[in-house]
């Protein structure tokens, strides 16, 4: 069988395709399929030979064997050190061998492939920032995912979200109607204890773009009015767009780079059709990533950034406090231990460290930095889309031990973890291990300690 | 024997070496792709060159990084073997002696003591870094012959220098096989891993400017390296 009816090269573009993969329980019968599922190999070498250039082609070629990444990847040190897990080894034994051997790879050879760019790396990123020769396999990773993904060799779930993206240009079904009676809900919930809260949908000249993650209007619409309260104390001029709303992207977990384009672009046009004079996204690693720092490459936009000034929901945290827009109380301050979460993809990958510490010192008594953190920091363990894969689940959870251990070492009990899937990572350690860990987002947090402006204060009858 | 390895061979390995590494050099550039690597390389040159200088100044400071830091051991051995590696021959009195009756100029030199020393650390370290591979599993696991064969073209010059210098017995020999064996290096630089020699600092470069342009070179103070 060249190709399955499920799993195969085929693009899902069509509803019809989406339903048929979600209707197939926990991809069974998709991966079974995959085991026939025949490699084009001269597809997969002419893509080789357009797409791999100097920068990869170099990391490959030169890399000394030196083994300094090994200790910087947290599956080599939760799986016990297994030299199997050596970033340089397990880019070298899948890439390496597929550039050596012209594309001509067969699909026992995909699938141990396929294992290794989703399970045994989760694109963090770190090992680039300790190799003597600036060697990112994090990247290496991206792109050797982008080749699996061509030859149909993905994990279910996020051939499943790349379909999704491209129907709904959303990580999940929300449609617009959905979105727009999810926004309306929650202001309308909310209105009784803020007088006058709205959540402005498409107004135009905006000060702010707020954009979100379709987990939020889907499962957590909590979120969606909190992100509301917030800004309407802070008093700020925003709007959310009724089409391209969405940041986050499946496909950048799942190599599919057209689609990465095509959802990014609906945000881009949002911006251009409202012209607000900033963007700010939800609390989420890689919408951040993807739509604010890889986006406007997968766009073809030559400034490399998007169209209008775009922030991460920790850059207008840290300015509304320092500019006195929110004001907190400070005798709410958290007295308890308080530790926090530094998503690679925002810190590592984008420089936001002082940010979160700056947010930090309003509102935690007892802040204790993990080690080590900032840039340094260790992936949650569930990054790179491993969280929603079923078929690394146990992969996964020995992957959570590193950052586990990281938590359990300052001694408190509560994590803020402004990314939905370090939060989503640690909330899983938590059911896995019982340590009793707390985890939470700012939003809930800023909102008990905020001060309401007299103004806004509900009039009592 | 001596007119041949010194003469045309001299020759033909210093252009093998030069062409060769400008050839890899012209190739690396054409080959970036600002799309493709996702950096842009010629907007915001300046965070670009900041990033890239950053990236390669803190890797070439003895425990500059945080991964030097954490190898303290290997970090010793790499710094001597690349320091004796590049500064001996380069300095060398002898070496300067050649150039100066060759092409009527020279470097300044170091004494030979010093020289002897470093080529004593670069044989040390070498072997070190040999039974390294050998002996930690996440490296060996990486390790081929390749890699030793590398290895042994890098020392061997040291090796033969060595002898030579001390006037070992069969003097002569040593004296050839030195010079054979430094040519031999030179020819294997742009072909080889040791193209690094070059590529070290262009790789660098590029991931020092996708930092400092893209991923948070333009907000943060730079990446803590």
């Amino acid at each position: 069988m060249p190709e399955g009816k499920l799993c195969n090269r085929k693009l899902v573009d069509t509803k019809e395709f989406l339903d048929a993969l979600l209707s197939d329980k926990s991809g069974e019968q998709y991966y079974e399929e995959m085991n026939h599922l025949d490699v084009d190999t001269a597809k997969l070498w002419s893509t080789i030979q357009k797409t791999f250039k100097s920068r990869l082609k170099t990391w490959l070629e030169i890399c000394a064997h030196c083994g300094l990444c090994a200790d910087s990847c947290f599956f080599y040190l939760a799986n016990n050190k297994d030299p199997k897990q050596v970033p340089s080894y397990k880019i070298q034994s899948t890439l390496g061998e597929i550039v050596k051997r012209k594309g001509k790879v067969d699909n026992q050879f995909m699938q141990m492939t396929m294992d290794t760019a989703w399970a045994k790396c989760s694109c963090c990123n770190r090992c680039g920032m300790y190799c003597p020769f600036g060697i990112d396999m994090g990247i290496m990773f991206g792109y050797l995912r982008g080749l699996c993904f061509s030859q149909g060799f993905v994990p279910w779930e996020l051939k499943i979200g790349t379909g999704m993206h491209r129907i709904y240009n959303a990580q999940m079904d929300v449609t617009t109607e959905d979105w727009v009676d999810t926004c309306e809900w929650m202001a309308e919930e909310n209105e009784e204890d803020y007088p006058g809260l709205t959540i402005p949908i498409d107004k135009e000249n905006a000060d702010i773009i707020y954009t979100v993650n379709a987990r939020e209007p889907k499962h957590y619409p909590q979120d969606i009015a909190e992100a509301a309260i917030l800004f309407h104390l802070a008093g700020e001029d925003w709007t959310v767009p009724s089409e391209g709303w969405e940041e986050t992207s499946l496909s950048m977990f799942a190599g599919d780079w057209e689609s990465c384009r095509m959802q990014v672009e609906s945000v881009y046009a949002a911006m251009d059709r409202l012209k607000p004079k900033r963007m700010v996204v939800t609390e989420c690693g890689h919408a951040y990533r993807a739509t604010v720092i890889e986006g406007p490459y997968w766009a073809g936009l030559k400034s490399g950034k998007p169209p209008v000034e775009s922030l991460h929901y920790v850059e207008w945290v840290a300015e509304a406090l320092r500019t006195g827009k929110l004001k907190l109380d400070p005798n709410k301050k958290i007295k308890e231990p308080v530790t926090y979460q530094d998503s690679c993809n925002y810190i590592r990958n984008a420089g936001l460290g002082d940010c979160a510490r700056e947010i930090m010192s309003y509102i935690a008594e007892d802040f204790r930095e993990m080690t080590p953190n900032r840039e340094h920091n260790f992936c949650c363990g569930g990054g790179g889309g491993l969280n929603g894969i079923g078929r690394y689940r146990v992969q996964r959870n020995i992957g959570l031990k590193v950052k586990r251990d990281q938590i359990l070492k300052t001694g408190a009990k509560l994590v803020i973890a402004p990314c939905h899937n370090c939060w989503d990572a640690i909330r899983d350690q938590e059911e896995v291990y019982h340590d009793g860990i707390r985890w939470s987002f700012l939003k809930p947090i800023l909102l008990d300690m905020v001060i309401v402006p007299d103004h806004l204060k509900p009039k009592e009858e | 024997m001596y007119e041949i390895v010194t003469g045309p061979l001299a020759w033909i390995s210093f252009s093998i070496f030069f062409i060769g590494l400008f050839v890899r050099f012209v190739l690396y550039i054409k080959g970036l792709d600002w799309k493709a690597d996702r950096v842009t390389y010629r907007v915001n040159v300046k965070y670009g060159i900041k990033g890239a200088v950053r990236s390669i100044f803190f890797w070439l400071v003895p425990f500059g990084t945080r991964s030097w830091r954490n190898n303290i051991a290997f970090t010793i051995a790499f710094f001597i073997f690349h320091a004796g590696l590049i500064i001996t021959p380069i300095l060398l009195q002898a070496h300067n002696i050649i150039l100066k009756e060759r092409w009527g100029f020279s470097f300044f030199t170091i004494p030979d003591p010093v020289a002897d020393i470093m080529t004593i650390g670069v044989i040390l370290a070498g072997i070190f870094i040999v039974l390294r591979r050998i002996a930690l599993p996440e490296v060996r696991i990486l390790t081929s012959v390749y890699d030793f064969v590398i290895l042994f073209i890098a020392m061997a010059p040291f090796i033969t220098g060595f002898l030579a210098y001390h006037e070992a017995p069969a003097y002569n020999f040593w004296l050839i096989a030195h010079i054979l064996s430094g040519e031999l290096m030179l020819i294997a630089i742009p072909f080889t891993k040791l193209s690094h020699f070059l590529l070290f600092f262009l790789s660098r470069a590029q991931l020092g400017m996708d930092f400092g342009i893209k991923r948070g070179g333009m907000k943060g103070k730079g990446l803590a390296w």
